[in-house]
């Protein structure tokens, strides 16, 4: 009975009640929607770089992560087929990559170049549906896929021709001029600006680097098969000679930004629910003072005092539990719009998230775990202050409450 | 020895700044079946005196005992649960639960005593039909009369079998119809059941009713006349 009176003690005040839902409901819509716009930019953006970039795993030379230099790269053969054995491993994509200064006229830029074996590449990025005009490489082929960011800055289309200059391996110079079969399109601003990719045999002949890799990207069906693969080589590879890294290590700063950002909108939320924390106190305390006097007369009448703040501490949570449920509910379809249609942006405010390494389109990351932790977040919110109660019981006088 | 056993209490609000003499020496003792009316101006100290003998408030000197148990020595706690146990508690204002029906209101002080569910149905329905509300016990407090919520607070006040009930100037929201049909019921309780009634009241209608009338003057029992 006393859950019943809980509840029904809730809708004694129907407008208050919904006040105070209403508020917790919208605190859960803001920071739910706000929580998973912020994490569905993040993982779009990770997944931009993972998925389409870097992979899950890579394997190098010693040091050449931090150096990026072409001078560690190496015979790839052996590795390849020691990488293709590990739990979980579907593809091993070889990678000559380096930089060189493409130009053509007047115009001219720095590139991130990159040797690929079509076939593997396209299996793991999918870089062939990432066309957006002429058409993809073939592994004997002398021609260049550009990104279209650069391809605009370089005012080159397909058939145009793209000349590349730089250094190759141990110094040698590497010059090629290379007809233009295709432009992708990189959801990654920074790649969209620079990439440029050709078949690997024809950058082993460009760099002076015959037979040699600077990288062994791991295909791996998800993140969980990460470690499995990565203790597997890390057993069979000599210590000294390679490194295999995820890509969490390849990318300590793109993580850290994402912590960064995270850290930031946690002040945001302590805000939001301080605010709201005070709203819920609000309705705690008129909850008291205006039924002083019942309460003095149920303490009259033999009801312990922890027991009538039970009642109270139910209805509390009953109206954070309410707040969180509709919250929820709320949340639910706007995040999961958001998800299917992501907002999109463009002018200035595109170009400035491009500038910092976004794609202007942020989908909602739907994910119950973040519906739950912002309900939940509220309900100890509640919880807390549904304690209050218990204070301001214990030192009721029900004389002078029901003098009151 | 009675049912209630007062004896030389007295009740000073604000010794420390403003004293206020609500009592002053009062002792009394009311047996078991009285029908007793405690009467006098505003401010003569009923309501302080019943407080006191319902344990809601603890007397500055002297002792009060219920049943042979003295009570001025318990904690809050067991204030509680002896108020719980045996006292009924009748107020002007009715005091009943709003969101509770009338079968509700009557069985939870016996929830409280938790007291087993047919147990507390049983006795819901007697009281009930007792104060004729039989008709009338899924019905919540708003949508009763005055008259009728004060019946259901009097079966309320039963509900634990205790060893008397205090009644808190409970005519005093009434009208005449309603107060006589209340005084009604009280006066065949008394009678019947042998339930102790003590209460506190300028309703010249239970005065009349009375068959003891304690009279307070300025905190002290002025007149203590017996009625056939």
């Amino acid at each position: 009975m006393l859950v019943q009176l809980a509840w029904r003690n809730i809708w004694r005040n129907r407008r208050r009640t919904l006040i105070t839902t209403a508020s917790i409901l919208f605190a859960v819509l803001f920071a739910t929607f706000m929580e998973s716009l912020q994490k569905g930019a993040w993982n779009n953006t990770i997944n931009n770089v993972v998925n389409f970039y870097v992979g899950y795993a890579q394997i190098h030379l010693e040091g050449y992560w931090d150096e990026r230099s072409l001078d560690l790269a190496f015979s790839g053969e052996e590795v390849t087929n020691l990488a293709r054995k590990a739990p979980g491993v579907q593809a091993v994509v070889p990678r000559l990559e380096s930089y060189a200064l493409a130009s053509t006229g007047n115009n001219t830029l720095v590139a991130t170049v990159i040797g690929i074996d079509p076939e593997l590449e396209d299996g793991m990025t999918h870089l062939s549906g990432r066309l957006i005009a002429g058409k993809y490489l073939t592994p004997e082929d002398q021609t260049v896929l550009l990104a279209a960011g650069a391809a605009k800055q370089l005012e080159l289309g397909v058939g145009d021709t793209l000349l590349l200059i730089g250094q190759g391996y141990h110094g040698v110079n590497a010059a090629g001029k290379y007809p233009i079969t295709g432009i992708v399109e990189f959801a990654t601003p920074e790649l969209n600006k620079s990439m440029v990719c050709l078949p690997l045999v024809e950058a082993q002949w460009l760099y002076g680097a015959d037979g040699l890799v600077t990288s062994l990207a791991l295909q791996l069906p998800n993140q969980r098969a990460i470690q499995p693969a990565l203790h597997y080589l890390d057993q069979q590879l000599p210590d000294e000679t390679y490194e295999v890294m995820d890509w969490k290590a390849m990318m300590p700063d793109l993580l850290e930004a994402k912590a960064l950002d995270s850290a930031g909108n946690i002040i945001v939320y302590c805000i939001l629910y301080l605010i709201i924390g005070f709203g819920i106190f609000g309705t705690i305390l008129m909850m008291i003072k205006e039924r002083e006097y019942e309460f003095g007369v149920l303490i009259a009448i033999g009801m312990r005092r922890w027991r009538l703040a039970m009642v109270v501490w139910l209805e509390i949570i009953f109206l954070g539990l309410l707040g969180a449920m509709a919250g929820i509910l709320c949340s639910t379809p706007l995040v999961y719009y958001f998800r299917v249609n992501p907002l999109r942006f463009s002018g200035d405010y595109a170009s400035a998230l491009e500038k910092f390494g976004f794609e202007p389109i942020f989908p909602t990351e739907f994910r119950l775990g973040i519906f739950l932790t912002q309900a939940l977040v509220v309900l100890a919110i509640t919880i807390v202050l549904g304690l209050f109660p218990f204070r301001k019981l214990k030192q009721l006088e029900p004389v002078a409450a029901m003098r009151s | 020895m009675g049912v209630i056993h007062v004896e030389g209490v007295s009740k000073i609000y604000n010794p420390d700044k403003i004293p206020v003499t609500a009592l002053q020496g009062v002792s009394l003792t009311i047996e078991a079946g009285e029908f007793t009316a405690i009467v006098g101006p505003s401010g003569s100290g009923k309501t302080t005196l019943l407080n006191v003998i319902g344990g809601l408030d603890r007397p500055t000197s002297g002792r009060v005992a219920v049943g042979g148990h003295e009570i001025t020595g318990l904690s809050d706690n067991e204030l509680i649960d002896f108020r719980k146990e045996h006292i009924g508690f009748v107020f002007q204002a009715y005091n009943l639960i709003p969101v509770l029906t009338a079968r509700e209101n009557v069985s939870f002080v016996m929830l409280l005593q938790n007291r087993p569910a047919a147990e507390r149905e049983a006795r819901t329905q007697e009281l009930l039909a007792a104060v004729g509300l039989e008709d009338q016990i899924d019905k919540r407090p708003a949508e009763l009369s005055g008259g009728q919520q004060q019946r259901v607070a009097v079966a309320r006040a039963l509900a634990p079998k205790p060893a008397f009930i205090l009644a808190d100037e409970p005519t005093a929201n009434l009208d005449s119809h309603s107060a006589s049909n209340l005084l009604d019921i009280m006066a065949r309780l008394n009678e019947e059941e042998g339930v102790t009634f003590l209460f506190s009241t300028h309703d010249q209608r239970v005065i009349d009713r009375a068959r003891r009338v304690i009279t307070l003057v300025d905190g002290a029992i002025a007149r203590d006349e017996y009625r056939s």
